[in-house]
């Protein structure tokens, strides 16, 4: 089966630093694949490239055969790319069903409608996808007053409102509470598994990366120093090394697991 | 809607006081005539203007008013707006039951207000506004302009420029539509009486936004024998004073319009140019030989206890204008008062004027002279007065500048 | 040569209390947000303060005595206003404060008005300064050389309080983030109480230090407010070096443009404005600024619904009783009202843009204006029918409005703002001065009504059919995908970017439909007054539809039109009395420290408090 997502040799320059050398990966259909490493290796510049904000200094990323490097973000989204963000990005001034709304007038191209009323468009499509977050009831409520997880999960249903076939999440549990994180990701994962689309996702906490992650990728310093299954990246020294005092917290894992 | 009445509760707190000059008791209803002008933006031209009308009012009325009743003027302040004014005109005729609209300074507000009187069939006598349009090119038959035109005023200061031996000019004057046509017909005049005059120099400053300095550079890089002066006002003070301070006046005629009206020779002080031919308005000079001219100046020194502006007069001609329109048409029909008013023949201080027939235009004329320091003030000498029927172009040109009626 | 040199003499003199009321207004606009258009009054003020001062004091030491007091008398006055009327509205949205502003502007200038009189004063010259030096033959007059020497100075004072000082250290650190100066334990209030101390006294000691080559008139403020903001932007909002660079730039080329381009007086400027924010779209030395970026953006905006059945039937209601108007009110209510609604259609299209969309314009009557130049132009010179020119009219603005947009849109917040300031600026000058074709400031007359319309009735209902046919349009594209996608692009690009949604192509659209509005109502308005003058392209024009978006509330989908009826009505009431600058100054500082969420936003919020309104859930 070819692969939904296929990197070759990305690189990216600040200067004369390379934030990302020489990346290259494949990311197949239904996959959940972590991308990780410590602070300043290049997951952002990385994920910045693939979700379009930052166009690269070489090498091709191709979606579904498609090169996408370089191409505007909302054009990348168009072919079927949904993404979350770190810092939360909703639409305060509008519900949570609008939030989703909002996005389905995108995807089916009503943008520049003036003659039928917004709030009455694609709701049930919307409610559906809230549905799968678990947030349909509070769809009616005012997104600015939202806790940060519930704009988490709202995130990943605007995510899905364009039928992706590849999801690209940027530390999607970043600043929620530890049982809030596991129960996203379960989500995020079984969302994946009903409607069969691929997950590439960077992530700090190393127990939501162990506990959901198909794959891992490790970087550092701009280059892929691992990429395997959960047991061989815990087991890699290089990543171990990487990870300083990271022996540690594997153990821990394998002890929580065993 | 009640809308009215909620206004005036809401608002009544900040009422702080109102405009309006109340007859004296008379027989029958008074006469009222709407007079719009920029009460606040122009304050320094309009309230000379509105006390002039005020002596003449209480005048006419004292002397038992017209058709027998009180004439009452209803001041209204337009802000300068040109629609601002056409909304207040309309309210005045529609809903007020003034017989006739007069006022403006400004010459947008005037041609506006003009406009909308030849549309309406309402008579409309623009006192102070200058522009040479209102009376030729977008002249028309409802529209009476008492004032001393722009042509008429250049004209005057080009037939004294003529008799010099200078040949090189330059001009400065605001870059709008008067300081336009102030140079166009000093031109225009000047080149007739002298063919062989070259003007060397134009600058326009944007209106009271002079860079004084730099257009002192300006024109003395030209090196031009005479100046010909249409600022007025901040700009003009400014210029002055440059002009001074860097010499540019020094060995050279400068040609002032209006540069002698107590408006803007006051301010000056000490500073006031010496030797500018100008127009102006010399009361301080009036004896008992000017008749008509002292005693208006006496009444008004008495009424207010102050000196009057070149507005004053112009205010009190207008009123005299009115009522003299209003008592000849017998009656405050718009169209017996249009009637009246083509050929009008009104004894005003300056003398006896008259609203020309072919196009509407007063022939009062101006002060014309020299200024000087007295007394650490800028004041106006050997100046003469010039009838203003002797600076308007042929009838035969008046016709084809004015749209057919 | 020498002229060379005395001409850039002249220029970097006249730079000098350009410089100062910049620099003021910039450390305002820094520190506390608030676009400050009452500058100019300030400026103003220096100099009548300074004026009469300089009557008493006498001698050298008085004259120059006289400044420095009038910078510090000015400076208390900014406190004044800045305690009384800015501090109970800095949490309001942002921008909100500069209708507090204006208010101010109108009150000094009643309040000059009542103190020094309607008369121009000339201001009085420096003792002992009043000659020329020569240099290389050229006349440079000495109080010329002193300001030359005395700008430098005073902004070297300036970079060494901002920059080697404590306090300047919080200035500076609050001009990055408001929320550190507060965790450092500093007063904020106080801090923004002595910025605006600093920065009123400056635009005061400008004020007073050009007397000696000017004076003091009650034009002075607008006529350097314009002046003041294009240095600031240039500059870049914020920075110091920057408003002096540019104060120097701004001055010494209008120098040579007055000697080799007389004409070009009026645009010069803006010109140049347009040029560097075309290369640097935050003015030479200023930074990225993000609209909202300090947290200055009140509560957070409510979701919009349609407006439910009891709303429905009472606008209907009040739409029955307007459209019978003429059958139970005179002749001038008729009238009145019909400037009323094309106004409010205006106010209401520059109120989409800036609610839905958040584009604020400073030169929305470009369009409004434009609208009505290019049907009077079709009539006076293709004498086209009325019919036919209140199609072009709207048309002919939204073909202005898809170039103007096109080069503004490349800036965003305040540079945004006074890009559009300055297309506005050069579409009025264009009316102004291109006198052949429009009649320059003399306009176009004589643009009347086709007949069955020129009754006043007639063409009040011609108005109220577009009018509020508008305004409905503008509402319903509010509640349409198109409406939802500008709030979209302007709650988070980033986010609708990632969606699909071209930002930029959206608020372009945007801008265009505002602009096509404001087209058919200056198109309703000049044959509703048979002529147009350039004033309706100026940007007080402009202003006053913002101050009245800003005072119906911006937040609330009615503001526009609301605020616009409010501000008309009340203004056709006030002009009646003799100081009615001074109540409609206050008037409108009242509505804003009253109901800083505007006239709307407040009656809605006090419709919930009493129980006339549902309160929705969330917004307890």
């Amino acid at each position: 089966m070819s692969p939904i997502l296929s990197v070759r040799n990305l690189s990216r320059n600040f200067g004369a630093i390379k934030a990302v050398d020489d990346v290259s990966f494949d990311l197949a259909k239904g996959e959940l694949l972590a991308l990780i490493g410590p602070n300043g290796a290049g997951k952002s510049t990385c994920f910045n490239m693939l979700m379009g904000q930052l166009k690269p200094s070489s090498g091709t990323v191709q979606l579904m055969g498609k090169n996408i490097a370089g191409m505007q973000p909302r054009k990348i989204w168009r072919m079927g790319v949904g993404r979350t963000f770190q810092i939360t990005a909703t639409y305060a001034s509008m519900t949570v069903v609008e939030n989703v709304q909002m996005a389905l007038m995108s995807h089916h191209k009503r943008l520049y409608s003036l003659t039928k009323f917004a709030h009455k468009l694609y709701r049930d499509e919307a409610l559906a996808l809230l549905d799968t977050v678990g947030m349909a009831d509070q769809a009616e409520r005012h997104c600015a007053v939202l806790a940060y997880g519930d704009l988490k999960r709202l995130e990943l249903a605007v995510a899905l409102a364009n039928d992706p076939i590849l999801l690209l999440m940027d530390e999607p549990t970043a600043g929620m509470a530890p049982r809030e994180r596991i129960a996203l990701m379960q989500l995020t994962a079984d969302i994946l598994d009903q409607r069969g689309i691929s997950v590439l996702f960077t992530e700090h906490d190393m127990d939501v990366v162990f506990a959901h992650s198909h794959r891992i990728m490790v970087l550092n310093r701009g280059q892929l120093i691992a990429d395997g299954t959960v047991d061989e990246i815990r087991n890699n020294p290089q990543v171990q090394e990487v990870y300083l005092g990271g022996g540690t917290l594997f153990k821990a894992q394998e002890n929580a697991h065993a | 809607m009640n809308r009215k009445t909620f206004l005036n509760s809401v608002i009544g707190a900040f009422a702080l006081g109102v405009t309006g000059f109340a007859a004296s008791a008379q027989s029958g209803e008074p006469i009222k005539v709407g007079e719009i002008n920029h009460y606040k933006r122009m304050a320094a031209f309009a309230e000379p203007y509105k006390q002039g009308i005020e002596l003449a009012l209480e005048e006419i009325n004292a002397d038992g008013g017209v058709l027998d009743r009180p004439l009452e003027f209803i001041f209204r302040d337009d802000q300068g707006d040109p629609g601002e004014a056409i909304k207040i005109a309309e309210e005045l005729m529609t809903s007020e039951g003034t017989v006739m609209i007069t006022g403006s300074i400004l010459s947008n507000v005037g041609l506006a207000i003009s406009s909308v009187a030849a549309e309406k069939g309402w008579v409309y006598l623009a006192a102070e506004p200058l522009a040479d349009a209102l009376t030729w090119s977008q002249g028309n038959p409802w529209t009476f302009r008492l004032r001393t035109s722009t042509y008429m005023q250049a004209a005057m200061l080009a037939e004294q420029a003529a008799k010099t031996d200078a040949l090189k000019y330059a001009t400065i004057a605001p870059n709008y539509a008067y300081g336009k046509d102030a140079v166009a017909a000093f031109k225009e005049v000047l080149t007739q009486l002298k063919p062989e005059v070259e003007f060397v120099g134009e600058q326009w400053p944007a209106l009271f936004k002079i860079d004084a300095g730099a257009e002192v550079q300006a024109l003395e890089r030209s090196k031009p024998d005479a100046i010909y002066n249409v600022t007025f006002g901040p700009d003009l003070a400014k210029f002055v004073r440059e002009g001074t301070t860097r010499g540019l006046f020094d060995g050279r005629t400068v040609y002032g319009l209006l540069s002698g009206e107590p408006e803007y020779l006051e301010p000056l002080a000490d500073e006031a140019p010496e030797g500018w031919v100008v127009t102006g308005y010399p009361w301080y000079d009036f004896t008992e030989e000017d008749g008509a001219n002292k005693l208006f100046v006496d009444g008004y020194q008495a009424k207010f206890d102050e000196t009057p502006k070149l507005g004053s007069l112009v205010g009190y001609m207008t009123a005299q204008s009115i009522a003299a329109a209003i008592s000849k048409a017998g009656s405050t029909e718009s169209d017996a008062i249009r009637m009246a008013f083509e050929g009008l023949d009104v004894a005003t201080p300056v003398g006896d004027i008259t609203f020309r027939e072919i196009d509407n235009q007063a022939t009062m004329g101006a002060f014309v002279g020299k200024t000087m320091l007295k007394d650490g003030a800028g004041v106006m000498t050997d100046w003469t007065y010039l009838d203003g029927a002797d600076y308007l172009p042929s009838d035969e040109e008046v016709t084809k500048l004015r749209p057919a009626e | 040569m020498g002229l060379f040199i005395a001409q850039i003499l002249t220029g970097l003199a006249n730079a000098g209390a350009l410089f100062m009321v910049a620099s003021g207004l910039s450390l305002i606009f820094g520190v506390t947000r608030v676009v400050n258009f009452a500058h100019g009054s300030f400026y103003m003020l220096g100099a009548y303060v300074g004026y009469s001062l300089m009557q008493v004091l006498p001698g050298m030491v008085g004259f120059w005595g006289a400044i420095l007091l009038a910078g510090l008398i000015v400076g208390v006055i900014g406190v004044i206003v800045e305690i009384c009327v800015l501090r109970p509205v800095y949490s309001a949205p942002e921008l909100f404060q500069l209708v507090a502003t204006f208010g101010v502007i109108l009150v000094i200038q009643d309040l000059a008005l009542m103190i020094w009189g309607p008369t121009d004063l000339l201001g009085p010259r420096a003792p002992g300064l009043k000659g020329v030096i020569r240099i290389m033959g050229e006349p440079v007059p000495q109080y010329d050389i002193a300001l030359i020497i005395i700008t430098p100075f005073v902004a070297f004072a300036l970079w060494y309080l901002i920059t080697k000082t404590r306090v300047g250290t919080l200035v500076r650190a609050a001009t990055q983030d408001r929320e550190m100066v507060g965790a450092l334990g500093v007063n904020q209030a106080w801090l923004f109480t002595g910025v605006f101390f600093l920065g009123c006294a400056l635009a005061g000691l400008g004020g007073a230090l050009q007397l000696p080559k000017g004076g003091a008139d009650l034009l002075m403020d607008f006529s350097i407010i314009g002046s003041v903001f294009v240095v600031v932007v240039i500059g870049g909002m914020g920075s110091l070096p920057g408003a002096y660079l540019a104060a120097v730039i701004i001055s010494v080329l209008n120098v040579f443009g007055v000697t080799y381009a007389p004409q070009s007086t009026l645009v010069l400027m803006f010109v140049v404005m347009v040029i560097v924010l075309m290369f640097r779209p935050f003015g030479l030395l200023g930074k990225e600024e993000i609209a909202g970026e300090h947290g200055q953006t009140g509560e957070p905006e409510r979701p919009i619904k349609p407006a439910g059945n009891r709303v429905r039937m009472l606008v209907t209601a009040g739409l029955v009783l307007l459209a019978l108007l003429p059958f139970y009110s005179g002749n001038f209510a008729v009238v009145l009202v019909t400037d009323i609604m094309i106004f409010c259609l205006f106010a209401a299209s520059l109120h989409f843009m800036l609610g839905q969309g958040g584009l604020v314009s400073f030169g929305h009557a470009a369009f409004f204006g434009g609208g009505a130049y290019a049907a009077a132009l079709f009539v006076t010179y293709a004498d086209t029918p009325m019919e036919l020119a209140l199609v072009l009219a709207p048309i002919c603005a939204g073909l202005a409005a898809v170039v103007i947009g096109w080069v503004c849109l490349r800036s965003t917040g305040v540079y945004f703002a006074m890009l559009t300031l300055a297309f506005g600026q050069l579409l009025w000058s264009l009316a102004f001065q291109w006198g052949d074709v429009t009649g320059g400031d003399d306009g176009l007359v004589n643009i009347w009504p086709s007949d069955w319309a020129s009754d006043n009735d007639v063409y009040y209902y011609l108005a109220f059919v577009f009018c509020i046919g508008g305004i409905l349009l503008l509402r319903q594209a509010a509640h349409a995908p198109f409406g939802y996608a500008m709030r979209a692009a302007r709650d988070s690009a980033r986010q609708a970017e990632a969606m699909g949604i071209n930002t930029k192509r959206i608020q372009w659209v945007a801008f265009t439909f505002a602009g096509i509005m404001a087209g058919l109502a200056g198109g309703l308005f000049v044959f509703s007054k048979g002529s147009i003058f350039p004033n309706e392209l100026e940007t007080a024009r402009s202003f006053d539809a913002l101050i009245v978006v800003f005072l119906g509330g911006v937040k609330t989908l009615a503001g526009g039109w609301v605020g616009g009826a409010f501000f008309e009505g009340v203004k056709d009431y006030l002009t009646r009395f003799e100081y009615w600058r001074l109540a409609l100054g206050l008037l409108i500082i009242f509505v804003v420290i009253l109901g800083p969420e505007g006239i709307v936003g407040s009656l809605r919020k006090a419709g919930e408090r009493i129980g006339l309104l549902k309160t929705p859930e969330d917004a307890k």
